[in-house]
């Protein structure tokens, strides 16, 4: 079943504070529009993000003072109650919605009979990678974690050694290697810190240590892995392992980013106060998960809480902080889920699609059954952007051009050749084991030449053999008595068929070799096209 | 005189073998290129003042009596060497691999016209009998395997050329077939040997049809993807059948060229078979990508996830960003004569600071080094341009990854995939590097009929439409 709705966007300003994104950028209206589809974007929606009205008009959306008359709406932030009132009866709402976090929010959808397609709920399987708004902002996320650690740390993350002193690497310890922590990882690694990470799914070993960062575990074995790619609640004995295990770290690191969540509940305490006191002073702790609650018992989401000389700091906006690129990938997210809302000028609902359809937190104000369920398969990270398959241990991709994996053949099949000529040596006649042994030779020096041709050179090389091949003109002309008898003919004619090889061959290649040449040598008069 | 002939053979040989030599390098390929003249003119030379002085042959009638002969031969090599020229001048660097394989089927043809020729006007035998018989199992030799060069080739040709279709013709009982073809050749020598109420010349004949149609047969069971082997095989073919020529004629120089074409033909072959992971005798017995063993689709790993397409102005943008970019020309490269077109974008990049370079897949194209020459006529520095050992460990700094047109040789299931058909034949590992962008007519398999995985990648990106148009477009995105 499929219903459509109509085709203008409206793209509104977010009201909540701190909040800088924005739900379409100008790069995203042009794709939309190119479809067809009209966006009208609100006053100034873009203005902290770096985009102004102008560049909006430019791209061919249409400035309105309000955005929440169009039918379908995007955002970033989930609609306030106030905000839902504006709405128009059965209007269709992308953005993050969170409905735990507000229950008044669904309830006030429901009355206006309003479809909310919540972001935050789009499967994470990999065909739906592209339209994954919590991937896309969490890489940023973790980025702009490290940036904060870095401003509020006292030192140098990389080591220095200079005149004056020299001091280590920062050590960070990232908790939870999902796609916020692998690009903390990667972020830290690249300002020189050294970085230890933890995660509960074995998954992340090998993710953590592509980036150059060490992976720590705990003594006791449990696998972590949960739906979704999220790491599942560990039992009481591992969660006292891995609490030992930070509270030893904290001696020693300079820098604590969490980043653990578990979908649908509270964030899980990995720092509690103990850890806390257990850090040096002026160590920074960036809490990533503070929106949820926190991964530090101190966090208190949205500001800075020092405790005994320890920074927590509890940014819930952090991929706002980079409101241009973060509002770049999330109306990028937007214009891939468009595609699954069909084609052409009109947006239409469907209500089979296995990305769309378990997004839908109300169709028509009312709640959907969940579609037959399928495991939806961990998502592959974000960050360490490929996985090369690992090819077999077989000894591969090394020497082709080489004679030497045949040297046995070779040396086998000369002993043959030998062996074959003293058979044959008890009677052929002496002038054809004459000729044998210059074959044999001949073959011999062939082999050990042609193997040192550059593989550049092998079309040369074909083109050349063909005119040497040519050489049986002799074989031709030895074969032309005086008149036109049968034998003549047969040889002129192999005389001609040769000539034409010698002469094709040779002048072809000449021609061949002339067009290779240096990047220093002047370019030939063949150059270009023919 | 037959000391100077003797010396004037030894020369061109030695020619001949610095010639090849000389190819090693591409400093002094040209060179080699020139020797290799200049022995085929000694050689051509000295024979024919040879043949003029009627030295070859004692019982030859006195020059004024053989004019006709004379002005036959000086025709044939004035007319063969303005065809020949000609071809040279005319063919187009993406037709070199059809030029080459018609010219092994010419020294097939000649092959068998001088066994036959020989056949009926033997020189120089001794009334030996068993001088008698080697000769003749000489000859037989000689126009079998000529047969085999001339038709095979002819077929290779038409495939390459589009003429005949590049899918593998696999006829019920095709290994029967071929063993009986090759069973009747071997018995038909007893006959033809012992053969002396004059009908030797039919049997010869008979062998040459039986040989014909096994070259036909042969290469028209190979498919498109192993066209580069087989080309290199019919190369050493030719070889071959040129010294059995000079078996028959008693002529070390057509032995001793012969077995250098040869065995370049066959190193080549040997080294387009590893770059494929397959032996000889599955190429030429196989027909690869039709499902002689395996069935070609649905057998290796069902492919998950989708393409995700960038457009020429993006990628544009991602190119001028790039630090390191490398291109991975395939035989689509070719088709759409998209070489000038690279060497455009290649310049336009360099020119930006990109370090761009190219890696060669000892298989890309349809010829041995094929992908080398389209390159080298457009312009594109040598130096730039590089083989599959020395860039693969390259990948995983690069940038970019350009794949235009290949397939097959960028397939990362030949590696971890051990259901894929091409399981084990080394690739481009382009997928190690941070983009790989494949430019493509459409989603079709590749040659050997079988589903890429690289192409639903994370970090693979797909540009849809034809090779020249899409660097085209490139090359303004890059201006901008």
């Amino acid at each position: 079943m499929v219903r459509a709705v109509a085709s203008i966007i409206g793209v509104p300003k977010e009201s909540l504070p701190g909040e800088r994104r924005v739900a379409a950028t100008p790069e995203s209206v042009k794709k939309l529009s190119s479809r067809g589809l009209s966006i009208h974007v609100e006053k100034g929606a873009g203005a902290e993000a770096g985009y102004a009205d102008s560049q909006y008009v430019e791209a061919g959306a249409t400035i309105v003072d309000s955005a929440w008359q169009c039918e379908t709406l995007f955002k970033v932030r989930a609609p306030t109650v106030d905000e839902v009132g504006k709405l128009e009866e059965g209007a269709f709402v992308v953005s993050l919605m969170q409905p735990e976090k507000n229950p008044l929010l669904v309830d006030s959808l429901k009355a206006k009979k309003v479809t909310a397609l919540a972001l935050e709920r789009i499967p994470r399987v990999t065909r739906a990678q592209k339209m994954d708004v919590l991937s896309s902002q969490a890489n940023l996320s973790g980025y702009r974690a490290v940036v904060e650690a870095a401003a509020h740390l006292q030192g140098f993350m990389g080591p220095q050694v200079t005149a004056a002193g020299s001091t280590p690497p920062a050590k960070v310890l990232i908790i939870g290697a999902g796609v916020a922590g692998l690009a903390a990882v990667g972020a830290a690694r690249a300002m020189g810190a050294e970085v230890r990470a933890f995660d509960t799914r074995a998954a992340a070993r090998e993710q953590v240590e592509s980036l150059g960062a060490k992976f720590l575990e705990v003594t006791i074995k449990e696998s972590g892995e949960g739906q979704g790619g999220y790491a599942k609640t560990m039992s009481p004995e591992f969660i006292a392992a891995e609490m030992a295990l930070f509270r030893a770290q904290a001696a020693q690191v300079d820098v604590i980013i969490t980043t653990a969540l578990v979908p649908g509940t509270k964030a899980p305490t990995l720092v509690p106060r103990d850890v806390v006191e257990a850090l040096k002073p002026g160590s920074v702790i960036v809490d990533m998960a503070a929106e949820q609650g926190g991964n530090c018992e101190l966090t208190k989401p949205g500001e800075v809480v020092v405790h005994q000389g320890v920074k927590i700091l509890g940014f819930t906006d952090l991929a706002s902080r980079m409101a241009a690129t973060s509002s770049r990938f999330f109306a990028m997210n937007l214009v891939h889920l468009s595609g699954e809302l069909g084609t052409g000028d009109t947006l239409t609902i469907p209500l089979e699609n296995d990305v769309v359809r378990p997004a839908l937190l109300l169709h028509k104000g009312e709640v959907l059954p969940p579609l037959p369920a399928k495991e939806p398969s961990p998502p592959q990270p974000a960050k360490p952007v490929v996985h090369a398959p690992r090819p077999d241990a077989k000894p591969q991709q090394e020497h082709i051009q080489s004679p030497n994996r045949s040297a046995w053949g070779s040396t086998l099949g000369g002993i043959f050749v030998i062996a074959l000529l003293f058979g044959l040596g008890r009677f052929a006649p002496a002038d054809f084991l004459q000729h044998s042994t210059v074959f044999v030779l001949a073959c011999f020096v062939g082999w050990q030449v042609i193997w040192s041709v550059s593989p550049a050179l092998h079309t040369p090389l074909m083109s050349v053999t063909n005119a040497i091949s040519g050489i049986i003109i002799v074989g031709g002309l030895l074969q032309v008595g005086g008149g036109v008898d049968l034998a003549s003919v047969l040889g002129v004619l192999a005389v001609f068929f040769a000539t034409i090889n010698i002469a094709g061959g040779f002048l072809v290649t000449e021609r061949m070799l002339k067009m290779f040449r240096r990047e220093d040598a002047a370019p030939s008069s063949s150059g270009g096209h023919r | 005189m037959s000391g100077v002939l003797v010396v004037a053979y030894l020369a061109a040989g030695v020619l001949f073998i610095r010639s090849l030599g000389g190819l090693s390098k591409q400093e002094t390929a040209s060179q080699g290129n020139e020797l290799g003249m200049v022995g085929m003119a000694i050689a051509v030379a000295v024979a024919m003042v040879t043949w003029i002085l009627g030295a070859n042959d004692p019982s030859a009638l006195e020059l004024n009596q053989r004019t006709t002969g004379l002005a036959m031969l000086a025709g044939a090599i004035g007319v063969g060497f303005f065809i020949g020229a000609v071809l040279a001048k005319r063919v187009e660097m993406t037709g070199m691999p059809e030029l080459v394989a018609i010219l092994h089927s010419f020294v097939g043809l000649a092959a068998v016209l001088v066994g036959f020729s020989s056949y009926l006007h033997p020189h120089g035998l001794s009334g030996d009998e068993i001088a008698k018989t080697v000769h003749e199992v000489e000859v037989w030799i000689g126009v079998a395997v000529g047969a085999i060069t001339l038709t095979g080739s002819i077929i290779a040709w038409g495939k390459l050329k589009g003429s005949i279709s590049g899918k593998p013709l696999l006829l019920p009982g095709r290994h029967a077939l071929n063993a009986v073809a090759g069973l009747a050749m071997l018995g038909g020598t007893v006959a033809f040997v012992q053969n002396t109420n004059g009908n030797g010349i039919w049997l010869l004949v008979g062998m040459t049809v039986i040989a014909a149609l096994l070259g036909v047969h042969l290469v028209m069971a190979i498919g498109g993807a192993d066209m580069p082997v087989v080309v290199s095989l019919l190369n050493s073919y030719s070889g071959w059948a040129a010294a059995a020529a000079g078996f028959m004629l008693s002529n070390d120089l057509l032995i001793v060229t012969g077995a250098l074409v040869g065995s370049s033909g066959t190193i080549l072959s040997i080294i387009m078979c590893r770059a494929m992971n397959r032996s000889i005798l599955s190429v030429v017995f196989g027909g690869f990508g039709t499902g002689d063993a395996k069935p070609a689709t649905g057998a290796a790993a069902a492919i998950t996830g989708e393409v995700k397409e960038i457009k020429a102005d993006e990628l544009g943008e991602t190119l001028s960003q790039a630090k390191s970019v490398v291109i991975v020309p395939g035989y689509g490269m070719a088709v759409s004569r998209a070489q000038g077109s690279v060497n455009e974008l290649t310049r336009t990049l360099r020119e930006k600071g990109v370090n761009v370079r190219f890696a060669i897949h000892p298989v890309a194209g349809r010829l041995p080094g094929h992908m080398n020459v389209l390159l080298a006529e457009a312009g594109v520095p040598y130096d730039i341009v590089l083989e599959m050992e020395h860039i693969n460990a390259d990948f995983p700094q690069t940038d970019v990854v350009l794949v235009i047109g290949a397939n097959d040789i960028v397939n990362p299931s030949a590696l971890s995939d051990p259901s894929s058909s091409i399981y084990g034949m080394p690739v481009l590992e382009c997928w190690k590097s941070k983009v790989t962008v494949v430019l493509k007519r459409g989603m079709a398999a590749g040659y050997a009929g079988i589903d890429n995985p690289l192409f639903t990648l994370d970090g693979t990106r797909m540009l849809f439409g034809d090779a020249k148009k899409s660097i085209d477009a490139l090359v303004t995105a890059v201006r901008k």
